[in-house]
């Protein structure tokens, strides 16, 4: 079994009368790829909220490498080794693509002092690698505003992964892009993480993409998690398929 | 903003070759340009904090800062000399600006500006209240310094103080451009488009945004210190929310997106009220009122906005 590089345990969580979570256990292993399913509003995204910073658990813990970092800030968490994408890419709209890249290589060196000009920061040609090995380097003097929604995933995953994360969170890495490029999004986007050898995890509602995808999945329904297991088992599951998937 | 040598920043070379030379034929425009450059500096400064999509109502305090500053070494020590007096308005306002900024980066927006404008009444009602130190509404004279020990009659002072403020806007204009390209200044356009993702890189916002505020106050505090050494006095009115505004005011008319508007909008200013004020008394405001209507609905982006806006027309044109 690999090392644990995420452990969720106990969370609690609650909106008013609807309950997010309520004591989520999880665990992410080093190298997996782990797909979090489950109905909408389930919580699924509020996971991935608690575990970046963004919430803070009513009760339970996040350790990350079995370092608490619960309710630590974003700021903070990220520093650590955990970047997030999200379901709609947020990326400096008003600057370049190269210069969303460099923001971010800046950001990783720590608080940039200095007055060198940032289009000349050394991190260039490995910014330009990172583009390119999402498939986006030709629109790097683009600005960021003026690219359509699915190149803006790929820039977005490209902005995480030049912060050199050990675990990249996404949500919905391909809501809100033309199902026809979904699965060419997925192959790039699974090719980099094996290359840059980031772990994931991945909030998705696709069943295709799932199971072509995931090395485990985790059913969220309910505030709990229902079931965790390999793709083929868990979609093969008649209660996972009845009161998640809806089939 | 890039500090390649782009048409704007041609204009602005040019802008300053011209500030640099035409009191040398016409002697009475030395006050004005001096004026205008002064004034550009505290801009620069708005201009700084507009990048990060925020306004402040209440710039003035570091503009009295600066002034008061050499305007307190006068009456409380004496002497005093062009270069300790910019020393020590630099040093105190951008010392105040840290203090201020830790709460105001707090805010954003209306908030912000709002916080500004707070704290820079107080600072003048402590000027207006405090007559024992600072003469209340009547100011203080800020006597003729010296520079590095020289002194000057008061017809090659002008001369010398328009140098000296051609000096400081050249090397804050540059400076400004520089910061601006560099990975701080993006981090602070940045604040401007996409906070959240700033801190998801894991930069802190409000420590960029901190830095950002200091090198503003310090501009501030140094266009204060000359305007208090050329006009030879420091009053609370420097401290005003009416300065504010009328600092916010030029930043607009020239335009934000480009150091120079800072340079365009205060010559635009301090030209029309120049000339306004001496033709119509009372009426200056009501024409650069009607010049910032104009500017607002005709050319957004501010007078530097009027050239990017006529090469677009151009190449629709094509």
């Amino acid at each position: 079994m690999a090392n644990v590089l995420l452990s969720a345990k106990g969370i609690k969580i609650s909106f008013g009368g609807v309950i997010a979570a309520d004591g989520i256990d999880l665990d992410v292993h080093e190298g997996e790829n782990l797909a979090i399913i489950g109905p909408n509003g389930a919580g699924k995204t509020t996971f991935l909220n608690i575990s970046t910073g963004y919430l803070r658990p009513q009760a339970g813990s996040v350790g990350f490498l079995g370092r608490d970092i619960t309710a630590q800030l974003p700021r903070t968490i990220t520093r650590l080794g955990i970047a997030r994408a999200f379901q709609i890419p947020q990326l400096f709209l008003d600057q370049t693509v190269m210069e969303n890249m460099l923001i971010a290589a800046a950001s990783l060196k720590g608080h940039p002092s200095g007055v060198t000009a940032l289009a000349s920061l050394p991190e260039r040609g490995e910014m330009e690698r990172l583009l390119d090995l999402v498939g986006v380097k030709e629109l790097a003097r683009r600005k960021a505003r003026e690219l359509p929604e699915g190149q803006r995933k790929l820039v977005d995953i490209a902005l995480a992964l030049a912060l050199k994360p050990k675990l990249l969170l996404m949500d919905e890495p391909t809501s809100g892009v033309a199902s026809s490029e979904k699965f060419g999004i997925m192959d790039i986007l699974t090719r980099a993480l094996a290359k840059e050898k980031v772990t994931s995890v991945f909030v998705e509602h696709d069943m295709d993409m799932v199971g072509r995808y995931a090395d485990r999945v985790a059913v969220w329904s309910m505030g709990k998690i229902q079931k965790v297991g390999t793709p083929a088992e868990v979609l093969a599951d008649p209660k996972v398929r009845e009161h998640v998937i809806g089939i | 903003m890039a500090g390649r040598l782009t048409p704007i920043t041609l204009a602005a070379v040019a802008f300053f070759v011209v500030a640099a030379t035409a009191p040398l034929f016409v002697p009475s425009w030395a006050t004005l340009f001096a004026l205008i450059l002064a004034k550009s500096i505290v801009v620069l400064g708005i201009i700084l904090l507009l990048q990060a999509g925020q306004v402040s109502f209440g710039h003035a305090m570091f503009f009295a800062t600066g002034a008061y500053a050499a305007a307190f070494w006068g009456k409380f020590v004496g002497g005093g000399d062009i270069v300790l007096y910019l020393a020590l308005g630099a040093v105190s306002s951008t010392v105040f600006g840290l203090i201020v900024g830790l709460f105001v980066v707090r805010y954003r927006e209306i908030f912000f500006g709002m916080l500004n404008l707070a704290f820079s009444m107080v600072l003048w009602s402590l000027l207006e209240k405090m007559f024992h130190y600072t003469n209340g509404a009547d100011g203080i004279r800020v006597a003729r310094p010296s520079l590095l020990g020289m002194a000057f009659t008061p017809e090659a002072f002008q001369f010398v103080i328009l140098y000296v403020s051609l000096l400081i806007a050249v090397a804050a204009f540059f400076g400004v451009q520089r910061y601006l390209d560099s990975p701080l200044g993006h981090m602070l356009r940045a604040i401007k488009s996409n906070e959240t993702r700033l801190e998801y890189l894991g930069t802190s916002a409000r420590r960029v945004l901190l830095v950002g505020y200091a090198i503003s106050a310090f501009l501030g505090g140094i266009g204060g210190t000359l305007v208090a050494i050329i006009q030879q006095i420091a009053t609370p009115e420097f401290g005003f929310w009416t300065k504010s505004g009328e600092f916010v005011f030029i930043a607009i008319l020239g335009g934000g997106a480009h150091a120079f508007g800072a340079f365009a909008g205060a010559a635009m200013f301090e030209i029309v009220r120049f000339y306004a004020a001496a033709q119509l008394a009372d009426a200056w405001q009501l024409i650069l009122g009607a010049v910032l209507i104009v500017i607002i609905l005709y050319a957004p982006s501010g007078l530097i906005g009027l050239r990017q806006r006529g090469n677009r027309r151009k190449e629709e044109a094509r």
